[in-house]
Formats: C-alpha cells, structure tokens, sequence
C-alpha cells in the first residue's frame, strides 16, 4: 500500500518529526503566546501545501484558494450555532460541503489554462464573498458571532483553544502527508505530466479533466476545515476576514518563496513568511513598511531565486534531492 | 556568621527588582497602522498618546496614595482581524499588560475579546460601536462610545423637528458598521413619522454613485441619511451636489467628520453628521480638562485641531484613570467594579455603562452630537447643530437649493 | 422610466472611463502576455499626480493630460526594466509575482506617507439635465478624453511604424526579432504605454470622485473584467466591453437591490471567461 511503501522513507520520519515538534514545542510551559504564534505558522502551511496540489503539481495558479477556508469557516460555524452540532461533526461537514463545491466550480472553470484559470479565480473569490454579504442567514456583511458557551464542551475558552491548537497541528500533518502522498502516487504523476504538458500528457492517456477536477476538489477539503477551526477560535466570522484576498496572495508567495512542487518547500517558506511577518508587525520601526519589505523579499526572490528555497538548496546539496521532498 | 548575612543581603538584592521595577501600568492596544483603517485609528492612538504623556507628566495616576506612570506596547493589527487573537495573547502574556484598549473596529474586537475574557482583563473599547459584542456574556469588555444603534437618532431627532413629514432615503455601505447604523436608524425614523421612501445598501467597493443618486432622485425624496466610510460617503455627497438631488438635509456618517471634507467645496456646504464628539461641544465636566481646555493643550502639542477620534482615545484614558483611582489598587475586579458604578460627565459627554448581564458594558448614557459644515467669513468650517444644549450654531435647513 | 434612462446614460459616460482604465492593462497583457498587477496602483498614481499638480502648481485640471502622460510613461517604462525583463517568457506565475510584489511596495510605501485618508479635485463644469436628472460636465468631459485618447491609440497602433513594430512582437516575439525588430526596446514601450494610459485614466477618474491611496483595487478588479469581456489586447474593445460594463451597472440598479451589483458582474465574468475564452470581442489573440 501507498503510505506503507512511503513508510520505509526518511521524509516520511521527517514530517512525523515536524509535526510533533509543532504539537510537543508549546505544550512544555504552556506556551500560550508561542502557541498563538505557531497555529499562524501551521494555517499558512496547511494553505500552502494544499494550494501546492494545484499550483506546485499541475501549475495552475489558483488566486482564489482562500475562498475554501472561508466558506469552511461559515458552514461549519453555521452547523454549531444553527444545529448546534459538535465541532468535530461540524468541521467534517464543512470539509465535504466544501470539497462538493470545488467540485461544481471546477467542473467550470477547469477548462480554462493559464492567465484565464487564474482570472477565473479572482472572480470566484470576489462572487462568493459579494455573495456571502448578501445572504442574511449567514449574517450578510455583518458576519455572525458564537456564544461563548461553544467552548464549554469543550472545557471553557482556555482548554478549548489548546484543543483547537492541537487540531489544527493534526490537520497540518494531514496536509503533509496528503501532498507528499500524491506526489508520489500514479495520480501524482498524472497531476505532474499535466504541469509539464497538458496536451502531451492527455494523449498519452493521462484523463486530464478528472485529474484536474480531483486535485481542485483535494485541494479544497482541509483548508475548509482549517478555515472552521480558525473562526471556531475566534467566535465570530465576517465576510471581510473569511474571503482577505491579500492572504490568498500571500499564500502564493509563500509556495513560491519555499518553492513549488515540493512538500518540505512549502513547509520552510510558510514558517519563515509567518515568522518574517510577525516580527515586522511587532518591532516598531519596521510595522510601518512591513508591506514594503514583503514586497521587496518577494520581487527578489522571483527575479533571482524562482525555485524558491529549495531550489536553491537542491542546486547547493544535490544529495537532499532524494531525501527532502 | 559572616556567611548569613551575605545570603541575606543577597535574598534581599533578588527580591529587590520585584519591588522596584514596580511603579509602571502596562497598557496594551493594537491599532491599525497600515490598511484600510489608518486614518481613524491613528487618531485614536495619539488620543491615547497625548493622555499618557499628560497623566505621566503629573507624576502619573495616584493608586491609594502611590504614583504608577503608564507605559503603553502596541502593534499594527493591519486593519484586518486575523492576528488580533495572536496580538493581544502577546500583549497579555508577553508584554504583561494590565488594561487594554481596543482594535479600532467591531470586526476586530470580536476575536479579541475572546483572548481578554479568558485571561480576565478589562478592555476598553473605543473603535468598534457595535453592540454585539456586549451580548455575548462578556465581563470587562467596556464601550466609551456610543454604540452604533444610536449613531444616527439625533439626526432623526434634528429632521423631524425642521419637517416632520421629510421624505426620506436611506442608502448605506453593506459593512457591519454601517448596516448596524442603519438598520437601527429605519424604523426610529418610522416611528418619529417620516416617510421612509427608498432603503438600500450598496457594496463598499462602489466607485460611482450616479445610478443610485438618480434612484435617490426618482423616489422622490428630500432627505439623505446614510453613507459608509470615507471614500463612498465623500462621492455621494459630491454626486448629490452635482446630480441637482436637491436633498433640504444630509445627514452621512464617518466622511464628513474628516476635515479633508471641506476640499468638496460647495458639495461639502449644509452636510450634517453624527459625531461622539466635536471640539465645540460644552458640557461641563466632573473631573478632567473641558473641550475647550482639551482642544487647547492637544493643538499646542501637535498642531492640528483634534476630532473625535483624538477625543474618544483621551475619553478612554481618562475614564480608566478614574476608575483605577476610585478603586484605589490595580486589581481587575476591583476596577470593573469602580467601572460599574461610573456615572459621570466628562468633556466628551455622560459616561455610564450598562451593568446588566445582557448588555454588559455597553454605553448607556453618552449620546452623538450632530455635526454641519456651514459657510463662515467664505470658508467652511464644522459648527455643532444638535442637541440645542450643546449646539454652536443654528442648523442650517433647508440646505439651499441654489447650492445644491 | 426617464430616471432608468438617466443611469443608462450615467453608466455610459463612466464606461468611457471603465474602458479606458482597462486599456493599459490589456494592452501589455496583449503584447507580451504579461498581467500587469501594478495596474492599480499606476491609476492611483496618476490620481495623485493631478491633485498634487492642481494644489502646486495651480494649473487647470485637463492641461495635466500631458505630464501625466509623460510621467506615466517613464514610470512604465522603469517598471520593464526592474520587474519584467527578467520574467518575460517565464511561467505566467512569475510576472504575476514580479508585479505583485511591485504593487506591495508601492502601496506599503503610498500607505506609510500619505495614509489613508480621503483627497478629492474640485472639478464642477455645467452639464446638461433631463428632466430632474443631471449628467455632471465632469463626467462627459472625461468621456470625450477617454473615447479620444483610446482612439488615438488604435491609430497609433494601426498606423505608426512603432506601432506596427508593437503588433509584430505581439505576433510572434522571435520572428520580430529576426526581421530586426529591436524587441526589447518595443517591450519597454508597450509597458510604459501601458502604464502611461493607466495614470492618465487614473487623472480622469481623479476628476469625477473622491480617491484614497486604495482606491486602486476597485479599478484593478474593473479593469480585469472590462479586459476579459473585451479582448486581450484590443483597445477598442477594451473600449466597448468597458461601456458594457457601465451600461450593466446604471442599468442594474434602478431594479435590482444595490448590493446585488458586484455578485452579478462576477458570475457574468465567470461566465463569459468560461464561454468566450477570447473576451466578447476578441480577435485571435496577438493580432492587435
């Protein structure tokens, strides 16, 4: 099987490592202003990697990838305070409602290549935001806001965000696992031979259309739940916050500042995005340009390193190129 | 025997620091540096600003009879919600504040408010008017201002007392802000008899406003509440003027309270809008400086007149320090108490705050004032029309037709 | 009934300016297929140019036509040489990047010294009125420009040796050079071409509303549907489909609730992208 197969290599021990230093770094002390820190660092990874299925493998670029967080977000704060339905019921629910719209939008716009999937995007994410601030049960641009009395089941506001965190951390590895688990399957390959050449890859017998439709539809599962996990946490969602498209771009950037395509890229790009951006937030004299330098980090990285970082250190250590995937 | 006396003085150089490190309150608060929101948030922050320098230039607040001088640590939220939670937790944990302050809006005080519940710190809210917020069982959350279902009443009040049967549109930008605004506003107007005669939302990312002007203009109206934010409820001020809308009486929230307003020119002449505040405001206070004295010293520091904004930053300093000084210690349950049992005027107004547990901390006694550009010596400056106990000026209605 | 005309009418003469603010964009994107994401910001630039040139200098509000011009043009030009020379023919992801970090920059830098507050150009010329409606002089003055200035565009490039020169590199790139086409120098062009149109646009929009520092995106996310539904690199149609546009906006909002405006110019983008791959006018792409 699959992840037997992939059990018997190094990286597989790697992301094992990775995750339960994430779940293990906090927990000493109780952390709370580490943990804070790192469930930013652990939502911009499970975007990213799941963003990778798309962009890294097939090299469509989705600008939209935000709007599946932030539909994850409302369905599953809507099935907690309309049905009130427990968290983890609510959050599956929001991953599968999700994953069957992805569906229904990519049965659409996945014929589409290039600049025009990527405009198409654009014009999802607006739509379902301009969309959502409309629809009154959801709140419309008012958004809606939870009791405080969600987070007794789960033992009151202080245990249930440690609950949420190590959720969050489970998701994570489930990102991980899930792209380096594609990548190294026949519908990887596929997802591959598409990026490389779609037509090419079509006669030769790859089923284009179904591939591209599963990896969109993928892609859109465990970002919902993040997105259901992060609103859960902060009680309250508005359409404002659900569909930000500067995080869809930053997301992007990340992918591209770790280099595409690649699993452990992903992972080192949206730790060191996360970290860069909170500490420019929070040292004085540089919040005010942290837009700026952002900027400046990208436009450097694109002109002068576009593998990313990986690409820098496959072309520095080629030995890490069989181990670091 | 030499040896313990070493130890001592050693035991008594690490306790030491404890003590003398000790006379500073920390206060926390996020604002909004970059993004949307800059311009209101950072004159919220130099209100803050300007409090703290006053009150530690006295030697700082008296707690029982002992000196602390206050010591703020902020960060730039971005004007978006999705760090405030990290923010804040930082602010607490890290930074070891005391008391905080509040992001600048609603949608950013949500998720805050959930970190400061938990750790039990009283957080004063001046950004956000929203009344959700206060219905959801919270404890130390407090609102200096006055809340957004109020925001537009004394407009009601002041139309209905020129032409209680106005006809009138109510058109506004579909954010939480604004819809709360006006979705209290439809049916005051209603019971206060006017003819509601078009209700509608636009999308804040509305760049033309012909369209709806001329809709304005086929239902027949002859009054405008409404507006968003800046951008939006300037261009509708201005197509009003140029489309002929001919309304007697504007009334656009947020825009013209911005001094740049004035650049309209003639489209700016006759617009009223709520306001917390406005430097001619005179009520006369318990305790702390009066608008007039306010206005003075913070124009000497920075040059410019202050706005509301500015006001409502110094409002929450000022009440703070009141209530950290009745309760004479640093404790949060003694301070909410001293908070609870607040009923007093200030420059900025009637401060009280609701104690029920179903609206806990929401302002329950300061009322908007009613703000109205208006032509003096050729150019136009801000005069307060309403209530008529705080006015500086006699409203101007109907806004007149050869301008408009 | 008159008042629907009225907002036809209305949506019409701000479609000029649509059309316009989208010209830039499609063009570069025509010619070199690159999606310019500092469009936005170069609008507003060009809005700031006018208000600090009326406030300086004194100088009537259309006369800043040519600075603007002028200066856009150098801008667009410098913006080739830093970001899109290295990216041309690279993966689309990489210009959208390269511009994308651009417009960070120069939004963190416009936010950082100017804030966000509101700046606003008195322009009150006379119009005309229908009945109770009124049509600004304003708004039918800048759609004269912009129909004015997209049709000297055409020309330029229908008639103009440059011009030509712009079309064969949009053709095919290699066999322009082969036949000695200095295409480099022609990519520098179309950018600052591109960008200089963009200021210009954002001059005129300066005259009609109320702009902030972020007032870009609003254009930005026009200018992408204007240049779907238009044709990449076509300019008349960028033109027409901007028009459209207008057209949709005025005559939506007497029926519909206000709020409903963007949901339905999104699905129709959607829409349109998914059945006219090309845009609603679009001849095959790279013949200008």
């Amino acid at each position: 099987m699959l992840l037997t197969r992939l059990a018997r290599r190094p990286f597989f021990w790697i992301i094992a490592l990775t995750i339960a230093l994430f779940a293990i770094a906090p927990a000493i002390g109780w952390d709370v202003d580490m943990r804070e820190t790192l469930v930013l660092d652990a939502l911009y990874i499970i975007l990213a990697s799941n963003l990778n299925i798309m962009l890294g493998y097939t090299g469509y670029i989705n600008f939209g990838s935000i709007v599946f967080f932030g539909l994850g977000g409302y369905i599953c704060l809507w099935l907690v305070s309309a049905f009130s339905l427990p968290l983890v019921v609510s959050l599956l629910g929001a991953g599968v409602g999700v994953s069957l719209l992805a569906l229904i939008f990519g049965l659409g716009i996945l014929r589409l290549r290039g600049h025009f999937f990527a405009l198409s995007t654009i014009g999802i994410i607006e739509g379902t935001q301009a969309f959502v601030q409309n629809f009154n049960p959801w709140g419309g641009s008012a958004g809606f806001y939870l009791d405080t009395g969600v987070f007794k089941p789960l033992g009151g506001p202080a245990q249930a965000l440690w609950i949420i965190y190590f959720m969050m951390i489970a998701v994570m590895g489930l990102s991980l696992y899930l792209s380096y688990a594609i990548k190294n399957s026949k519908f990887g390959l596929g997802l591959l031979a598409i990026g490389q050449n779609e037509d090419a890859a079509a006669i030769l017998g790859v089923p284009t259309p179904l591939y591209k439709a599963l990896a969109y539809c993928t892609s859109a599962f465990l970002p919902a739940i993040a997105g259901g996990l992060f609103f859960f946490k902060s009680a309250y969602v508005e359409p404002a916050s659900a569909f930000d498209l500067t995080l869809s771009t930053e997301v992007i950037v990340v992918t591209m500042l770790g280099g595409q395509g690649t699993v452990t890229g992903v992972v080192l790009g949206a730790y060191l995005y996360a970290e860069l951006r909170s500490y420019l937030l929070t040292t004085a004299t540089f919040s005010n340009f942290q837009l700026v330098i952002s900027g400046a980090l990208l436009l450097l990285i694109v002109l002068f390193f576009p593998g990313g970082l990986m690409g820098w250190i496959y072309s520095r250590f080629p030995q890490t190129k069989k181990v670091l995937e | 025997m030499r040896k313990i006396y070493l130890l001592a003085a050693a035991a008594a150089l690490l306790a030491a620091p404890a003590f003398a490190t000790d006379n500073t309150i920390t206060i926390g608060f996020t604002d909004s540096q970059t993004g949307k929101l800059n311009v209101d948030s950072q004159g919220q922050s130099r209100g803050y600003d300007f409090w703290r320098d006053e009150v530690n230039a006295k030697g700082g607040i008296d707690v029982g009879g002992k000196k602390y001088k206050i010591q703020f640590v902020n960060y730039d939220d971005q004007s978006v919600g999705g760090r405030v939670q990290q923010l804040y937790t930082r602010l607490i944990n890290h930074d070891k504040a005391q008391f905080l302050f509040g992001p600048y809006s609603s949608g950013m005080t949500a998720p805050a408010t959930v970190v400061t519940e938990e750790y039990k710190k009283i957080m004063l809210d001046s950004g956000g008017a929203e009344e959700k917020p206060f219905q959801q069982g919270n404890k130390y959350l407090y609102m200096v201002i006055t809340s957004a279902g109020h925001y537009l009443s004394g407009a009601v009040d002041a139309l209905k007392a020129k032409d209680p049967h106005a006809k009138v549109a109510i058109v506004y930008s579909d954010d939480p802000f604004s819809k709360a605004v006006a979705t209290a506003a439809i049916p005051q107007a209603k019971a206060a008899g006017l003819d509601v005669v078009m209700e509608a939302s636009y999308a804040p990312s509305t760049t033309d406003f012909g369209p709806i002007v001329n809709k304005i203009i086929s239902s027949g109206a002859d009054a405008f509440l409404g507006g968003g934010h800046y951008a939006d409820g300037a261009t509708l001020a201005r197509q009003l003027h140029e489309q002929k809308a001919r309304m007697k009486f504007m009334a656009i929230l947020v825009a013209p309270s911005d001094n740049k307003f004035a650049e309209l020119g003639e489209g700016a002449l006759g617009v009223t809008f709520p306001s917390q505040w406005e430097p001619q405001v005179s009520y006369k206070p318990d305790f702390g400086p009066s608008s007039a004295e306010f206005v003075k010293a913070f124009e000497a520091k920075y040059h410019q007149v202050p706005d509301y904004h500015a006001a409502s930053g110094y409002a929450d300093g000022l009440i703070l320090q009141h209530a950290i000084e009745q309760a004479k210690s640093l404790d949060t349950d003694k301070v909410a108490a001293a908070l609870n049992a607040t009923d007093a005027t200030i420059f900025f107004g009637h401060i009280k705050f609701a104690v029920d547990a179903g609206n806990h901390g929401l302002q329950a006694a300061h009322s908007m004032v009613l703000g109205q550009w208006q032509k003096e010596n050729g150019k136009l400056v801000k005069q307060v029309v309403w209530p008529e106990a705080a006015a500086s000026a006699k409203m101007l209605y109907p806004i007149p037709a050869t301008m408009n | 009934m008159l008042g629907f005309l009225a907002s036809v009418i209305d949506g019409v003469l701000v479609g000029f300016v649509y059309g316009l603010a989208a010209m830039g964009l499609t063009l570069i994107w025509g010619v070199m297929d690159v999606v310019n994401l500092t469009h936005g910001v170069m609008i507003v630039c060009g809005m700031f140019a006018l208000y600090a040139l009326i406030n300086t200098l004194g100088i009537p509000p259309y006369v800043a036509l040519l600075p603007v011009l002028v200066g856009g043009f150098i801008v667009g030009a410098g913006l080739y040489w830093l970001a899109i020379h290295r990216v041309v023919g690279r993966p689309a992801l990489m210009s959208l990047l390269s511009t994308f970090s651009v417009n960070l920059v120069l939004v963190g830098l416009g936010t950082a010294v100017l804030g966000t507050g509101l700046f606003n150009v008195d322009v009150s010329i006379p119009g005309f009125s229908l009945g109770r409606y009124t049509f600004p002089g304003a708004h039918i003055v800048a759609a004269i420009m912009a129909a004015l200035i997209a049709y000297a565009l055409y020309l330029f490039l229908g008639h103009t040796k440059i011009g030509k020169a712009v079309r064969a590199v949009a053709n095919n790139r290699e066999a322009a050079e082969l036949v000695g086409v200095p295409t480099t120098r022609v990519l520098a062009f179309t950018v600052g071409t591109g960008v200089a149109i963009a200021a210009v646009a954002g001059m005129l929009i300066a005259t009609l509303f109320p702009f902030t520092v972020l007032s870009g995106d609003d254009y930005t996310l026009k200018s992408f549907v204007v240049t779907v539904l238009g044709g990449f690199g076509n300019p008349l149609g960028a033109l027409f489909a901007g028009v459209a546009l207008g057209v949709l906006e005025g005559a939506i909002t007497p029926f519909v609730p206000v709020s409903w405006t963007l949901v339905i110019e999104f699905a129709l983008f959607v829409v349109v992208l998914i059945a006219f791959p090309g845009g609603l006018f679009a001849p095959r792409r790279g013949a200008l």
